[in-house]
């Protein structure tokens, strides 16, 4: 398709702002040289464009898009209705407190709902991700840590299956990185957790269920050691779905958490986000939180409340669902995952062959040794039947890794097909591996030459190229 | 796969040649190259550093993933291999020629294996 600077002609542009009726008084200095060469183009073909592009990806709703880890579940339409109702629409942050009681009511209820979700006692809205819900979770127990004069606590003990954002937010806030192994199970080794918590513990980061798919069933055992060893236990929420309404990090020992509106609670993940990473912690870390009138504060991570308007929307989430639906979600985001697991072990080895969570990892190690046939390819091959393929190479503890989350809000049918499409996939590798490397076919662009893109990356659109 | 016989090699896939004692260059083993795939961004360590056995002195990215690469030895960096941060395919080309560093007054070197124990290593890893 052609970009929109090549559908641009001079003097085509749509006039939607009123001519500049006051003068301009920045320093010459300041002005820039050249006018932008922004594009100019009549609204149809603005409209054409976008559709165009729409037309070039994939969304959840275009098809199935069980990318592991990342909760790619259905957005429902209320939440956009929610969303767009002009009380929450037309306000300022800076308006009359007295007049924003409705907005108010709609933060207030999600820190409280989310709360009650995670086992927590405060939360704080402002971080507008889950690494900067990480960052802000770790700025807390640094702060905890030096109001007791407890300084030489240095280090954040990792496992070394966790999400790379883990210890780049852990470095980021100022501590050293300890990375300890995983058991056979994909598990905390606990021996290693023993040997690493002591007197320069921080904490410890965790997922449970973790990155493998599996709930670790030793999880009061991991934060007690972290407890007396003086640190305390970050949960990071970015597999909160498998247990939501069922379990909460606050009763498996965790004294901070942060979650995910964009993963768990069904708000938009990019283009339509943005995203959101609440983060809570138990009463004792209170004061530290951002945004709260406390001298502990660590003072604001972004400006206002956050993203005002995805926290409506996954407001709007919890209280469609309620009390039953919540749990029930996560249920059925656990039988969709065992569903498909189940019926592809056969021919797609499990990395843990045992019973799993919202997730499963498959290793293509065998795959690839005997046909030559990667993750990679698989992948790509699944583009030409309209699937977004799994997450691939992570964790990286697993070789040739596909990490599948179908997440709760798919249909058996489509589960049914997907597992079809992996079954065929299958058969072609074993039987065509050359044209394996081929595909995809039928897609806007074939196989992408990453390598070069990485080495030799084209960042900037050259007008006169 | 190929591995030298004049080489010693760590259980985190690096490869060690000693020029004599206390003085050897360091790189990433075919086997690493090959599980990492395609390698697109090499950070490396400045000369003079020191760098400690067990720890990590440079890190390398591939298409799937960006690993630590760890010293083998504890000493003093006397020369780094500033090329492969221009070429970084020279790892997955040439895994033995494409050393990193070159480190010099070695005091203390993990325990390494030899070309017949590393390949017994890594296909119990496989």
């Amino acid at each position: 398709m052609k970009l929109v600077f090549e559908r641009s002609a001079e003097g085509r542009g749509t006039r939607y702002l009123p001519e500049c009726d006051v003068p301009e008084r920045l320093p010459a200095a300041a002005l820039r040289e050249k006018p932008l060469r922004l594009p100019e183009l009549p609204e149809t073909e603005v409209d054409r464009h976008y559709t165009c592009l729409a037309g070039q990806t994939h969304g959840v709703n275009d098809g199935f898009y069980p990318l592991g880890s990342c909760t790619m579940k259905y957005n429902p339409q209320i939440n956009e209705k929610m969303a767009s109702l002009p009380g929450f629409v037309n306000i300022h942050p800076l308006q009359d407190k007295e007049s924003m009681k409705g907005c108010r009511e709609v933060t207030e209820k999600l820190e409280q709902l989310l709360c009650e979700i995670t086992g927590m006692d405060a939360m704080t809205l402002q971080p507008a991700a889950g690494a900067h819900g990480e960052f802000t979770g770790l700025l807390v127990i640094k702060a905890y840590h030096r109001s007791r004069n407890d300084t030489g606590r240095t280090k954040i003990i990792v496992p070394d299956s966790a999400h790379g954002t883990n210890p780049a937010s852990a470095a980021m806030a100022g501590f050293d990185v300890v990375s300890i192994p995983s058991d056979d199970h994909g598990c905390v080794d606990l021996d290693a957790l023993r040997e690493a918590a002591k007197e320069d513990t921080a904490g410890l980061m965790l997922t449970n269920p973790n990155t493998v798919g599996l709930f670790d069933p030793n999880i009061l055992e991991i934060t007690r050691i972290v407890h007396e060893a003086g640190g305390l236990c970050y949960y990071d929420g970015a597999n909160l779905n498998a247990i939501m309404g069922i379990a909460r990090p606050g009763d498996m020992g965790f004294d901070v958490v942060h979650v995910n509106l964009h993963k768990t609670f069904s708000t938009p993940h990019g283009g339509g986000g943005p995203g959101s990473g609440p983060s809570g912690c138990k009463s004792f870390l209170a004061p530290f939180l951002p945004g709260k009138d406390s001298p502990q504060s660590i003072g604001n991570v972004r400006s206002f409340g956050g993203n005002f308007l995805v926290e409506v929307k996954a407001l709007a989430y919890i209280l469609t669902l309620g009390r039953e639906g919540i749990p029930e979600a996560a249920r059925n985001a656990v039988l969709n995952a065992n569903y498909m697991r189940v019926k592809l072990a056969d021919i797609y080895p499990m990395a843990y062959d045992t019973i799993c969570m919202h997730e499963f990892v498959m290793s293509l190690e065998k795959l690839k040794h005997e046909t030559g046939v990667s993750a990679l390819d698989v992948a790509k091959a699944m583009l030409d039947y309209g699937i977004h393929p799994p997450t691939m190479y992570f964790p990286l503890i697993v070789h040739e890794a596909l990490m599948v989350e179908p997440t709760e809000t798919e249909t058996r049918e489509t589960l049914d097909e997907a597992i079809r499409i992996y079954r065929e996939i299958h058969e072609k590798a074993v039987k065509d591996p050359e044209g394996m490397h081929r595909l995809p076919l039928h897609t806007p662009v074939r196989r992408l030459d990453e390598v070069t893109a990485a080495r030799n990356p084209v960042i900037r659109y050259d007008f006169d190229a | 796969m190929y591995f030298p016989e004049e080489l010693k090699y760590s259980k985190t896939h690096e490869w060690v040649r000693f020029e004599d004692e206390t003085t050897a260059y360091i790189g990433i083993t075919d086997y690493a190259q090959d599980q990492l795939g395609d390698l697109v961004y090499v950070n490396l360590p400045e000369e003079g550093e020191e760098t400690a056995a067990g720890e990590p002195f440079a890190d390398v990215e591939s298409v799937k993933a960006v690993s630590d690469v760890i010293s083998p030895v504890t000493g003093t960096i006397e020369e780094v291999h500033s090329d492969l941060a221009d070429e970084p395919q020279m790892m997955n080309q040439a895994p033995y020629e494409a050393w990193f560093i070159k480190v010099r007054d070695i005091s203390e070197t993990e325990e390494l294996m030899t070309r017949e124990e590393y390949e017994k290593f890594i296909a119990e890893e496989a």
